[in-house]
Parts: structure tokens; sequence; C-alpha cells
């Protein structure tokens, strides 16, 4: 049995252990506070695209506990308590997400800035992530401007439905899965067509969402046209940072959450019970904020130009 | 057959798709953000020989294709289908010629090849890696020459043409590299 080693070399665990120093360094001289949140909560996300896992408890009067797909609602509910600007350098999980550069246990370097919005995180992101890499300069595609750049249809028309979306990935992909809906297709696009096509474009910062993928991001009109206030970092074609300028209302994010449970309903997915506690930190005030969520594996992988997530955590999943 | 979901797609799993068996080469997982996961998997249809590139939704499924690798032995052809035999059992297989395609300059009596069966009947034929045969014509070589490197062409009593080092002559046994069709060298004395 060889698989007892790790699968990262040496070199890659100490590369690892420079950029902690490094992430941890760069928050500290911005005065912003490193926390710790719990990997096992009652709540979870209702992502439709996100699966979990759930532990169940020893006394089966206790409700099953979920293993965090990120620490989102956790610092969250420090935001609301007055924690002020946070970081945080945790384990996620995602059941089913397993590829090159997906592990379903997996490293997210998560943080908030009070006060700030989408458009200024994106540039401490890009100083962040600049660091690592060793590269400066970056670039903001509004999602609409980098959909028409590249496959010429413009994903936030009217008269773009589902269908006229389809035809696009036939043409660009040939075949193309059965039962898409038009959010599904949009990823699919983004995926297959867009993604390869930015892979020389440095740091790409993808903004302003269709409202359809808004996820907790809140609301802004861009040209008369109502976006999600959200962005994307892609290095190499590869997305490596998700951020949102954080929606404050508690009634909006209710409608929000709700809204994915109802997508959930639509793909014949199970619901999930909503976080209320989460709810109610938001009713008692949440404040301003800007937050966002970088995959610290992937980062490494790509300081090292390595070919899968394996070669930069010390046991992956097949050798956990 | 059993379904496979994509998450047990994994490099040599046979599968069926559009009515076709299919060796599955590669499974990438990509998923955009907090987007639809999807499965790009690269297959070669294991009747055409040709590489196909589908994406598929995470947890689709796909039928198992009843698929599998035998060891037998060329017995003979009958100018329609070559003949294996399983030795055991004694059993034999006809092969029509897609199923043999290029492996036929390959094919020699008694030697073992592996045969994949779809539904029971051979699909693919493919030799070992070497095979030693003999040269039934070539022109004689010239003396001195063997430091030069040169090469000629020989005929192989499969009927294959290979290029030989000058100084091999007709009758010799020599081994060849069946995935490049190469000369290697004489073969071993027996």
């Amino acid at each position: 049995m060889s698989d007892w080693r790790p699968s990262a070399s040496q070199e890659r665990l100490a590369a690892r252990a420079a950029l902690m120093q490094q992430v941890r360094h760069f928050f500290h001289t911005r005065g912003v506070m490193e926390v710790e949140t719990p990997l096992l909560c009652q709540g979870t996300v209702p992502d439709s695209g996100i699966e979990i896992f759930s532990v169940p408890m020893q006394d089966a009067d206790s409700p099953d506990r979920y293993l965090q797909t990120s620490p989102e609602f956790a610092m969250k509910r420090l935001l609301a308590s007055g924690s002020g600007d946070i970081f945080q350098v945790a384990k996620a999980f995602r059941q089913e997400e397993k590829g090159r550069y997906h592990n379903p246990e997996f490293t997210l370097l998560e943080w908030y800035r009070v006060g700030w919005d989408h458009v200024a995180l994106m540039s401490e992101v890009a100083g962040l992530v600049g660091d690592a890499l060793g590269c400066d300069g970056w670039q903001i595609w509004p999602y609409r401007a980098l959909f028409i750049e590249i496959l010429g249809v413009d994903p936030l028309a009217e008269d773009v439905d589902a269908t006229r979306l389809l035809d696009v990935a036939h043409a660009k992909l040939g075949s193309v899965p059965d039962g898409l809906d038009r959010d599904a297709l949009l990823d699919i696009l983004m995926s297959h067509c867009i993604e390869p096509a930015i892979r020389d474009w440095g740091i790409v910062f993808v903004t302003d969402f269709p409202l359809s993928q808004a996820a907790l991001a809140r609301t802004i009109e861009v040209a008369n046209t109502a976006v999600a206030a959200r962005f994307e970092c892609y290095v190499a074609g590869r997305e490596l940072a998700n951020g949102y300028w954080e929606q404050s209302d508690p009634v909006a994010l209710a409608t929000q959450l709700d809204a994915e449970n109802e997508r959930r309903r639509q793909r014949g997915l199970p619901e999930r019970p909503i976080d209320e506690r989460l709810l109610a930190a938001q009713r008692q005030g949440f404040p301003d904020c800007a937050g966002v969520a970088l995959g610290i594996d992937r980062l490494l992988a790509m300081q090292a130009s390595a070919d899968s997530l394996t070669e930069v955590i010390s046991f992956d999943w097949s050798r956990a | 057959m059993a379904n496979f979901s994509t998450n047990e797609f994994k490099p040599g799993l046979k599968v069926m798709l559009d009515s076709e068996p299919c060796s599955i080469l590669e499974n990438e997982f990509v998923k955009p953000g907090k987007g639809q996961a999807f499965n790009r998997v690269k297959l070669r249809n294991l009747k055409s020989g040709r590489v196909w590139e589908r994406t598929f939704k995470s947890g689709d499924t796909l039928e198992g294709a009843d698929v599998m690798d035998i060891d037998l032995e060329y017995s003979y052809t009958d100018g329609e289908f070559w003949y294996f035999m399983d030795p055991a059992s004694y059993e034999q297989y006809g092969a029509d010629r897609d199923a043999v395609g290029e492996s036929e300059k390959w094919l020699k009596e008694q030697e073992r090849y592996e045969i994949t069966l779809y539904n029971g009947s051979p699909l693919a034929v493919t030799p070992p890696n070497f095979i030693e045969l003999e040269i039934t014509e070539t022109d004689p070589g010239l003396k001195g020459d063997t430091a030069q490197g040169g090469s000629k062409p020989a005929t192989l009593a499969t009927g294959a043409v290979v290029r030989v080092p000058l100084f091999i002559t007709e009758g010799e046994v020599i081994r060849i590299d069946t995935r490049t069709g190469e000369y290697v060298s004489r073969a071993s004395k027996s």
C-alpha cells in the first residue's frame, strides 16, 4: 500500500505554508481580524448547484448536522454582531465535486470588508492574487459584455431565451445535454466557451451577473438594467474567487434563499431548510459590506502551474 | 447491464452511447461558480475507433456496455471470418473484417490475441505488442552495409511489409513492434 504517502510533494507543502503566512500577513497589516467558525452546523445553503454532506447524530432526537459548504453564514452572523472586518481560512465540503480542479474537501479563504462594495473588494482580491502569482494588472468584464465579445449573444436581452441559448450552445459545442434550463445553458457556455477563451487574459473579474444568478448579492442598476452586484475572479480561465456586495436587506435575502429552493424544486431536488439564525442575524441589523471566498488549493495549483489540485493537497480525496 | 453515473465514469469503463459501445478515455468535472455541474467526457467508439467528446450534466447516467476482453488463439481464416479459439474450452469465435481491421497483417497461427467481445461477438482484435514473423521476401543485403544503418523493405509471412536493416535475409525470423510496425531485432533462437 503506497497511498499512505502524501499526494503533494514536500516542495508544494512548503509553498502552502508560505502562502498561508503571506495571507495572514496581508490581512494583519490591513487590520482584518482572523476568525474561526464551526464546520458542523445546524443550517446549510439551499443552492441548487451544491451538494452537501449531512452527518447523522448519535442522539436520534437531534437532527442531522451539515458540513459547511463555506463559512459564509457563520461569518455573516459575526458581522451582524459587530465584528468589523474579518477573514478566515476554513475547510469547506461539497459532495460530488471531484475532478482535476475540485476536491470534495477543500480550503477556502473568505473575507468581509465593512463599508466596501464589490468594486473596492475586487481591487483587494487583485492585490492578493497578484502577490501570490507574481503578476500585476487585471481587467473587469461585465458578464454581459463578455458573452457578447466571445459568443455574440447578449445574456441579459429579453429576447434571448433558453431556445436561443440552446442554439448557441449547439453551434459551439455540437452536442448539449438534455433538460438544461436557461441558467444551466449560461453555465455550460461559461465553462465550455468563455473560460477557455479568457485563458490568456491574466486576472479577469467577471461582474454584474444576471439576477437569476444573484445568489446572496444585492441588486444594482447598470445601464438601466438590474444586475447582481457580484464578481468572479478568473485566472488562466479558471474560477478562483467569488465575491458579493452583500445583500443586507433581510426581506430580500429571504426571498433570494427561497428562490434557490424554488430552483431546487424545478430541478427535482429536495428543498433544504432555510438557516433561521442567519435570517435572525440579518433582521437584527447587517452592516453594508462586501465579501469574497477564494479557493486556496486552486491558487496554490496556479502558483505551481500544477495540473491538478492533488499536487497541492497533502492527502487528496482518494488518500484522505 | 447496470447504469453508471458520471461520478463513476473512469478510464476504461465501457458504456453505451447513441447505441454504440464506447470506452471512456477521460472524464473532466467542470462547474462554474455556483452553477450547474457538468462532466466533459472523452470516449472511444469501440466499433469505429473514433474519439467522441460529450458533455453530461453531473449525475446523468449511461448504460454499461456488455464488452469484455479475452485472450484467444488465432486459428485460420475462410476469407470472410477470422477464427479465434479459446485454448481452454476450444470455443471458437469468428471475427469479421471490421473487427480484425489493421490487425490482419499481424495474424499468426497459434499466437494469442486480445479479442474485445461485444454482446458475445468479436468487436476488435488487438495483437500482442511484439510479434515474431518470418521474412518471405527481401532483396539480398550488400556486404559491409551493417554499419551504415540503412534499411530495405521486407515482406513477412502475413503479407505485411516492414523496413528492416540491410543485413537481414530471407527466411530469417524477426521481432516487430505491432504498435508502430517497426523492426525491433532478430528473433531469439528457440
